[in-house]
């Protein structure tokens, strides 16, 4: 192939990459005029409930719908019996039942639905819903669940995937040894606004569906299935999505609102309350991690040895690639020559574990600078200093082989939050309660309080890994309107949130020059996003309309060129017109195209990644990496165990921020997620039960417990990625934790070795420490 | 069924509603106005904020019969003769929102806070939303956006 | 479901008379989460915030009596220099929303022991005034709760008001929840030192079935101070003072491990926060010298 002619690039655009554009969105949303899943409305419209099982494991012995149909107002009642296809789901394992029918795995499982014209008479229906249940006792402890003589949840068995590195000598020794076993909690990723949609029956027997989701096409894929329909007649659009943070990845409600509708013939609209979100979802998965960590007296790492136990719950879900990452993530950003890791994912009755912000590397993170902490502590090193010694940067071998290509600022990010200005030690006189552990609660005037200091680095896979063939579309529109010059864009990526929607308007208004850009809702009219998840949008997306919009200019210079004679090499694009570069003739866009309007459609896809060996975990798995550091400073009440987040401060590298202001957002509500976990967040479940679904119980950082953040944003460029970007949004969730916890144990001297810690692990009233 | 008389977002409202009716589900179903989001329903989350007779309020804990001659705002009838009022604007520009959903109960929140504050720290400003959870920002760029509004109210004549 | 909104003190108790099982509503921050939840599903409500009388306080007797229907907004802004500790507690209530709703008559209603305003209450020796049709009666506070969620109230009575004494002395109240706003109290502790009658006052939150008392360590307390004549010198206590007050009132409790905490953080974080709240005051009498 030979090299191209340089491209001919256009002239800067207001609003264009590089600039903290205003979102399309925010307008709408901040006139409350911006339609939410929740918000949808059509004539005729019949509200669903679901049943759910109050076990969280039993045998089904019967069903009785008699009872139930006689509710007034009540046109459907349906059970698995009604299932019109595939009677399971899943994304990667197709394991989870659309309704159960013999045998209940959670507490929460869905068994049956309602429609009826009123969401009061569906709920009254739902609770006349005879089932029969056979309680049995429910497994709940996944190390339990991979004994032989376990109870088997699924006919595959209790193990999901046991992943695993081995890496250098498993007999290496070292000077310094050091061991710990630590543990997170189950996460909700307590998005704002509850699952809901809107499924309207088509008149050619197919379904529309309105929903808040992260992957359009993948719950097309699924609901065709389940639907019996073919992939055509499922048409989805995404609705205005109330945050989602991987908890949407899975399928909720979208079979049984869309059942409901085709049964009936009448659109049917779902709506979860808060609490029936927490069991209409998937949560991180819980862990508990052994580790042990191998070191020279200088502080080298000679060797990690890992265990780690997942706890997928009942059903598969994305379990399987959040063991992959706990696996491939499990030794940090460090050099490691000897490396054992074992992952396992296994079933329980415990709630679905899948999807959240940062998965697999969380939980790892927590663990390994946990002990990258006490090592330094054993070696009589500054924990920095050790990390630093030990970072790993381009070129790499990571413990499964794959060489690290792109930037890898390990130590430059250390570096920089360690040299970041400390906000001043204690109090100002006249004391403000407010800048105090326990703020206005009035539990200390000064008493008990220490200051500590935590680090932490971690990083994730930018992307969809281990060979999945990970795409995005794009298609793009120019066309003259007024006599201007406009584009359309048209995706299927899920704006939940993150930006991803001025992402696209950006890159488009860079590429054609046009700075009036509308973006096209999504929907399933257009090829596939991916899913907005692993960071991996910006890039993905972001490279298909950057394809495609270098697809129409293309066309468009074939054009002039046509017109005006001569090659399209010969013109260039400047504020909307198109220049000769041999003879200097103009002529505006608007003009060229009259009436036409050009419009091409492109696939973006990233190199090729490879699977894992099942036995050794080498290989190429990974695309690129997204790295941050975190740098905590808090005030714990050492006698009341409350504690004061006093700063946050990160350094990441972002490979280019397209749009500065939105890359702070993501920052800052990421390491506000990890915040939560080292501090509050946690859904506690006994026996398979969830004990705190409600806002009222689980917790989540309010305004009061998110300090203000110093943010230093490197922009190193991923040669490999559209304009060089990195994914930004799962870095600052996964070293915000262990870095918070570090501060934690900086200020009280306890070993607290579970996240989150609670007042009850600060002043040293509880055991399970010690196991 | 009970009748009602109410006014909202300046305009007269009568309605018939059911006892049990919450006031948010009332400004939703029967107004339309389905920018009141309702995000918990237990009266923690704040996105159901709304104003009644100028104060803040979590309409998912009060009955639409206890707004009877109540005057309510909500996040509709914030912006005048098209102009969108100064929290939104700065709500809009400093990014002050991602997914949005808790956006109009802040900025309800902030209005009554704003009217009953003078100058305002940051600190002032993150006590007066304390009622109000976002899941998205951080909150950072949330309280910017809030300091952003207050200034502009105070002075409207500087820019 | 039936609603009544009575607007004169007079109907509304003849509205429960006639609806002996009607369920007062106030704020309505934690009947209408019930109703939400479908925990609750009551024939009839009696909305009480149209009924004015309610929405008022005054001077009486030398004492201040809180209609059941003053907001913990008002609480703040009027009546901090009067009842400094209802008013520290009424500010951790919940967030400005809430506040602007919630009432101490509520509070007392629902008789939650988290229920934030009962430590000051119990501190102060406040009594509840219970009107019906019939007549009124007055119960001491510490009467009124007698479970979790259980008090004396008559089928056909409502909670009028509450009377405290104003305050002659410092008032303290402390609150433990595991984040910096917006949280249900893993404990609470609240003081009063009552100079002229030379007496302390306790209460003690969500650690027991109801709100409590820690009398041994009021007695206690009330012991030093009079063998040692601090009252008078306003001298220093001793550091074991301090510690034996805050031993006695984390013993008083009776706390239980649930979901927002452990019985022995709730028993260990007692003792801590009565004997901050203790020197606070302390500090604050012999301050005023």
């Amino acid at each position: 192939m030979t090299p191209t002619k340089e491209r001919t690039i256009a002239p800067p655009v207001r609003g264009g990459v590089g600039t903290s554009a205003r979102r399309q969105d925010s307008v709408p949303k901040v006139k409350g005029e911006f339609a939410y899943s929740s918000d949808l409305w059509a004539e005729g419209m019949l509200w669903g409930a679901t049943v759910r099982s109050p076990h969280p494991r039993a045998a089904i012995r019967s069903l009785d719908i008699t009872d139930a149909l006689t509710v007034s107002g009540v046109h459907a009642v349906l059970t698995h019996e009604d299932v019109p296809g595939r009677k399971l789901f899943g994304m990667e394992i197709v394991d989870q039942p659309v309704l159960a029918w013999d045998e209940i795995r959670y507490e929460g499982e869905p068994v049956a639905l309602v429609a009826a014209d009123h969401p009061e008479n569906a709920r009254r229906a739902a609770d006349r819903l005879r089932v029969d249940y056979e309680e049995l006792p429910p497994l709940v402890d996944p190390e339990r669940a991979v004994e032989p003589d376990a109870p088997q949840l699924h006919a595959s068995g209790n193990l999901i995937r046991h992943a695993r590195i081995r890496c250098g000598d498993p007999a290496v020794t070292a000077d310094v040894v050091i061991e710990g076993t630590y543990e997170t909690a189950m996460q909700d990723q307590a998005f704002l606004g509850p699952e809901s949609g809107l499924a309207v029956p088509a008149e050619d027997g197919g379904i529309d569906l309105y929903v808040a989701t992260q992957w359009l096409h993948v719950d097309l894929e699924q609901l065709a299935a389940s639907l019996g329909l073919p992939q055509d007649k499922v048409r989805i659009t995404l609705a205005g999505v109330g945050g989602a943070f991987g908890a949407r990845e899975d399928l909720s409600m979208q079979i049984h609102c869309c059942m409901l509708a085709l049964y009936t013939g009448r659109p049917v609209k779902m709506m979860y309350s808060r609490e029936e979100s927490f069991f209409g979802h998937v949560h991180r998965h819980p862990a508990r991690m052994h580790y042990e960590h191998g070191a020279t007296r200088e502080g080298e790492l000679v060797y990690v040895k890992a265990r780690i136990v997942l706890d997928g719950g009942a059903y598969a879900s994305s379990s399987t690639a959040v063991c992959a990452n706990a696996t491939a993530f499990a030794c940090g950003p460090y050099e490691v020559p000897n490396v054992q890791v074992d992952a396992l994912a296994v079933y329980t009755n415990n709630p679905p574990c899948g999807a959240m912000r940062g998965f697999g590397a969380v939980q790892a993170c927590f663990a390994y600078e946990s002990q990258m902490d006490k090592l330094a502590d054993a070696l009589g090193m500054d924990p920095v200093e050790l990390r630093m010694k030990n970072a790993m940067s381009t070129g790499s071998a990571m413990p499964t082989g794959q060489i690290v290509e792109g930037p890898a600022p390990v130590a430059e990010l250390l570096r920089r939050v360690k040299e970041m200005s400390l906000p001043p030690a204690g109090h100002d006189a006249p004391l403000d309660l407010r800048s105090l552990p326990g703020g206005v609660s009035n539990t200390t005037h000064g008493e008990g309080i220490r200051r500590g200091v935590g680090y932490a680095i971690g990083f994730k896979n930018i992307a969809f890994s281990e060979g999945s063939d990970d795409f995005a579309t794009a298609r793009v529109r120019l066309f003259a309107a007024g006599g201007e010059p406009q584009v359309e864009v048209h995706s299927a990526a899920a704006e939940v949130g993150q930006g991803v929607g001025v992402v696209q308007i950006q890159v488009a208004r860079t590429e054609l020059g046009v700075e009036r850009v509308t973006l096209l809702p999504a929907d399933t009219t257009v090829g596939s996003a991916g899913s907005s998840s692993a960071s991996r949008q910006t890039w993905m997306t972001g490279g298909a309309v950057k394809s495609a919009c270098e697809a129409v200019r293309a066309r468009l210079l074939e054009r002039a060129a046509g017109e005006l004679g001569g090659s399209p090499s010969d013109f260039s694009m400047e504020g909307g017109k198109i220049v000769s570069q041999t003879n200097g003739i103009e002529v505006s866009i608007a003009d060229l195209l009259g009436r036409d309007s050009i419009e091409e459609t492109r696939e973006y896809r990233h190199r090729k990644t490879y699977p894992m060996d099942p036995e050794t975990g080498q290989g190429d798995a990974h695309v690129a990496f997204a790295f941050a550091a975190h740098r905590a400073i808090v005030d714990v009440d050492t006698e009341l165990g409350l504690v004061r987040v006093v700063e946050l401060a990160t350094a990441q590298d972002v490979g280019k921020a397209i749009n500065p202001l939105s890359v702070e957002g993501q920052i800052e509500g990421g390491s506000a997620q990890g915040l939560g976990l080292a501090l509050m967040e946690e859904i506690q479940v006994s026996n398979g039960r969830i004990r705190n679904p409600s806002f009222t119980d689980y917790l989540i950082p309010t305004v009061l417990d998110m300090p203000p953040m110093k943010i230093d944003v490197l922009e190193l460029g991923d040669p490999e990625a559209p304009y060089g970007v990195k994914g930004v949004g799962e870095a600052p969730t996964i070293s915000s934790t262990p870095a918070v916890i570090a501060a934690l144990r900086d200020a009280t001297g306890r070993a607290l070795e579970r996240a989150p810690v609670r007042p009850e692990d600060v002043v040293g009233l509880t055991e399970r420490e010690v196991r | 069924m009970r009748r009602i008389s109410l006014t909202v977002n300046g305009v007269k409202h009568d309605a018939m509603v059911e006892p049990r009716q919450l006031l948010v589900y009332f400004l939703r179903e029967q107004l339309a106005l389905t920018g009141t989001n309702v995000g918990c329903d237990t009266s923690t989350c704040g996105a159901c904020t709304i104003l009644v007779n100028g104060k803040s309020a979590k309409s998912c804990t009060l009955l639409a019969v206890q707004a009877d001659g109540a005057e309510v705002t909500t996040i509709e009838g914030l912006a005048s003769n098209g102009e969108m009022h100064p929290l939104q604007k700065a709500f809009h520009e400093s990014h002050g929102l991602q997914c949005g959903y808790c956006t109009p109960g802040m900025i309800m929140a902030s209005v009554d806070l704003i009217a009953n504050n003078d100058a305002m720290s940051d600190e002032d400003i993150r006590m007066g939303l304390e009622g109000n959870l976002c899941r998205c920002t951080g909150y950072q760029n949330i309280v910017k956006s809030v300091q952003q509004a207050a200034g502009e109210m105070r002075s409207p004549a500087s820019t | 479901m039936e609603v009544l909104q009575p607007t004169s003190w007079g109907e509304a108790l003849a509205a429960k008379e006639e609806h002996p099982g009607a369920v007062p509503l106030a704020g309505g921050t934690d009947l209408l989460v019930e109703l939400n939840f479908d925990r609750r599903r009551p024939e009839t409500i009696i909305d009480l915030t149209r009924v004015a009388e309610l929405n008022e306080w005054s001077h009486v007797n030398g004492g201040v009596r809180l209609g059941a229907g003053v907001d913990y907004t008002r609480v703040i802004a009027e009546l901090a220099s009067e009842l400094p500790g209802l008013a520290i507690a009424s500010r951790t209530v919940g967030s400005p929303q809430i506040r602007n709703r919630g009432t101490v008559g509520g509070n007392l209603g629902t008789s939650s022991p988290a229920g934030d305003a009962l430590p000051p209450l119990v501190a102060s020796g406040a009594r509840i005034e219970l009107a019906a049709t019939s007549g009124t009666r007055v119960v001491p506070v510490e009467e009124f709760c007698i479970a979790p969620k259980r008090n004396v109230l008559a089928p056909d009575e409502l909670i009028a008001a509450i009377h405290m004494p104003v305050a002659t002395g410092p008032q303290q109240f402390s609150k433990i929840g595991t984040r910096n706003a917006m949280v249900i109290a893993v404990a609470s502790f609240a003081l009063t030192l009552d100079p002229p009658a030379r007496s302390v006052g306790t209460g003690i939150g969500s650690a027991g079935p109801v709100p409590l008392r820690a009398t041994e360590a009021e007695r206690f307390l009330e012991g030093v101070l009079d063998e040692e004549g601090l009252w008078d010198s306003r001298g220093q206590l001793s550091e074991g003072a301090v510690a034996r007050f805050g031993q006695l009132a984390s013993e008083a409790s009776r706390p239980i491990d649930d979901v927002r905490g452990s019985a022995a953080y709730r028993r260990h974080s007692l003792g801590v926060m009565a004997g901050r709240t203790l020197a606070w005051a302390w500090d604050e009498y012999r301050g005023t010298l």
